[in-house]
């Protein structure tokens, strides 16, 4: 996994990928895919998009290039991500009822890379409504994503998730992936 | 309202304590001049100001203040407030001022231990009431600033207790979390999660040593850990050592958490003994107790390691966790709000597998994404929101009222309970605390 966050690391993030106008449409559609299925809750097919490996991360600094070993706002694996699911879906999970609701808006997409084997480094913007508790909180920042080309289309070996208000203080805790 | 001390006595009884004490605004204001801004209060820790010119900001009660680092490395606590007219000097949460604080509005030049060093244009001065030497130009420093072991605390109060005599038994809390570095060494990691909760700062601290809470409020989390486990060991994978923090929950039950003793000590700091399976039989935990022989020689190592000591509130700022390398402090915004530093600290010379499992703590229980401390915080701001109302006037600490045991100058839960003990002390603390004349400093 250490791997991937490297590949990420030395990536250059101001960087553009000369990249046919057909996979800048399919890495597109998959960032809008898996942004509605977070917002609709559709937890088999959010877990089906990661590798086996793959890891969602929030770091809590902007400057950080590893998720493992060091502090973060998210780092999870498909186990811990399972985790989440069954936490929060649970009937007694009371600070998730009524459960929230989240409305994504991804764009800026922009194909930094794309290795020989069509593996994708892509980044892009999002902002994100999440209604709960009869109140709407914002979240804006920027994605990473570092995708693996599969048989099966593309799957995510890691995404990074960079908050605006990474530091905080946090007037709420994030219950769920954004 | 005006508050006498018969009026404030009344809010206290043995074994409960009135709404009001939680939600009333001119209580809160007096709890900052009579607690807050009174009794030694934690700044923070020295590896927060590593080098010369380094500032972090911190709140005593009401006040804004910053800790620095002078260029002989000497550490100052401040009020963050230009003598000139007012300004905030630093406003980032931390940095590094170089030779002199700048103050932003008309330049007037600082040193780090707040000396007034150079105005421009100066001789507008001349002939003045202003002198560069006098006090009142310079920045302000907290009355009293002192450390125990690179914790520094400062204190408002001209005097009072020294700081030593406040943290009494509470002072095995900053022990245990260097002592247990091999190293002989404990440093901050990283910043601090900072986050705000929409309750009274004193539910914080009565909910830290709630034994009849966990099994209760964090269920659905020691359920969903429990079957990855299962899953996972199924799978023949080794669930990580973390997870059973929160597996806990579930194995542990509503009625379970009562082994555990909590104990009261003066001051009004507790302390809970330990759980947490702190020295499984792994090879991490193994060559841990190796390094820590090496370093003390097994009589003191064994002394230092076997201190029965979980979680321990120093009244009325800390949650300090040594067994986990976890420190929350807070900083009361108003009666409804409470914001909390969160730190943790790296043992020095411990196995990188040992910070990784309090790590693990850190993460799953007091990150911003936390599992665990979610359905605290909504406990919290839904008590806080019922203590508003007119339905009662009582919050209950009767779970084995009277039943406390003696030992000295400590009170113990009764052994096998979940006891409020605890709770019962730290309002019996506040009450002294909030006379007029003040409960001791
Ligand atoms: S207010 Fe600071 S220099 Fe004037
Ligand atoms: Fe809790």
């Amino acid at each position: 996994m250490s791997n991937a966050t490297e590949i990420l690391a030395n990536s250059d993030r101001f960087k553009f990928a000369d990249v046919t106008t057909k996979t800048q449409l399919s890495v597109e559609r998959f960032l809008h895919q898996q942004a509605e299925f977070l917002d609709e809750k559709r937890w088999d097919q959010w877990l089906s998009l990661f590798t086996a490996d793959g890891h969602y991360w929030m770091p809590a600094e902007e400057e950080q290039t590893e998720g493992e070993g060091v502090p973060n706002i998210f780092w999870e694996n498909l186990d811990m991500m399972k985790m989440r699911i069954r936490r929060n879906e649970h009937p007694q999970a009371h600070s998730q009822a009524p459960n929230n609701r989240l409305c994504h808006v991804v764009s800026n997409v922009i194909i930094e890379n794309q290795d020989n084997n069509g593996n994708i480094i892509v980044r892009s913007r999002f902002h994100c409504a999440e209604y709960f508790r009869y109140e709407v909180r914002n979240f804006t920042g920027k994605y990473r994503h570092y995708l693996e080309k599969t048989s099966n289309g593309y799957r995510i070996k890691l995404q990074r998730t960079d908050l605006v208000n990474r530091e905080g203080p946090y007037e709420y805790v994030l219950q769920w992936w954004l | 309202m005006n508050w006498t001390n018969d009026k404030i006595s009344a809010l206290v009884e043995p074994d409960r304590a009135h709404r009001k004490a939680y939600v009333d605004e001119d209580l809160f204001d007096l709890e900052m001049e009579r607690i807050f801004e009174r009794l030694w209060v934690y700044i923070g820790h020295e590896s927060q100001v590593k080098n010369p010119g380094d500032y972090y900001l911190a709140r005593v009660g009401r006040q804004p203040m910053m800790m620095t680092r002078d260029h002989n490395g000497e550490i100052h606590v401040l009020y963050n407030r230009c003598p000139h007219r007012g300004a905030q000097l630093c406003t980032a949460r931390k940095g590094n001022a170089g030779r002199r604080i700048r103050c932003s509005y008309h330049a007037w030049f600082f040193d780090l231990d707040g000396r007034l060093d150079q105005i421009p244009a100066s001789e507008g001065y001349d002939g003045t009431n202003l002198k560069m030497d006098d006090p009142e130009f310079q920045v302000q420093k907290a009355p009293r600033v002192d450390n125990y072991r690179g914790f520094w605390f400062a204190s408002l109060a001209e005097d009072g207790p020294s700081l030593e005599s406040h943290l009494g038994n509470s002072k095995v809390a900053f022990d245990q979390l260097i002592d247990r570095a091999p190293g002989g060494e404990t440093e901050v990691v990283g910043e601090c999660f900072q986050m705000v909760q929409q309750s009274n700062w004193k539910i914080f601290l009565e909910n830290q040593l709630d034994a009849s809470h966990p099994g209760a409020t964090h269920e659905s989390t020691g359920i969903a850990a429990m079957t990855i486990e299962k899953d996972m060991r199924s799978a023949g994978e080794e669930p990580p050592i973390a997870y059973g923090f929160l597996s806990d929950f579930a194995r542990i039950g509503i009625d379970g958490w009562g082994k555990f003793g909590t104990v009261a000590h003066p001051q009004g700091h507790c302390s809970l003994e330990g759980y947490m399976g702190i020295r499984p039989d792994d090879p991490d935990t193994n060559e841990y107790v190796r390094l820590m022989y090496d370093a003390y020689g097994e009589k003191k190592a064994e002394e230092i390691l076997g201190v029965n000591l979980h979680h321990v509130l120093v009244y009325p700022c800390l949650s300090v966790q040594p067994p986990l390398q976890q420190l929350r402090t807070i900083r009361p915004l108003g009666p409804d709000r409470t914001l909390t530093e969160i730190w943790h600290f790296r043992l020095k010379g411990a196995p990188e597998a040992i910070y990784k499992r309090a790590l693990g703590y850190y993460y799953l229980v007091n990150s911003p994404s936390t599992m665990v401390n979610a359905d605290d915080l909504f406990n919290w701001w839904k008590v806080q929101h019922g203590l508003e109302s007119q339905g009662g006037d009582w919050v209950s600490f009767h779970r084995n009222a009277g039943f406390d045991v003696v030992e000295g100058e400590v009170r113990k839960s009764t052994p096998g309970s979940m006891s409020e003990l605890p709770l019962r002390h730290m309002m019996q603390a506040w009450k002294n605390y909030m006379m007029s004349n003040g409960g001791g400093s």
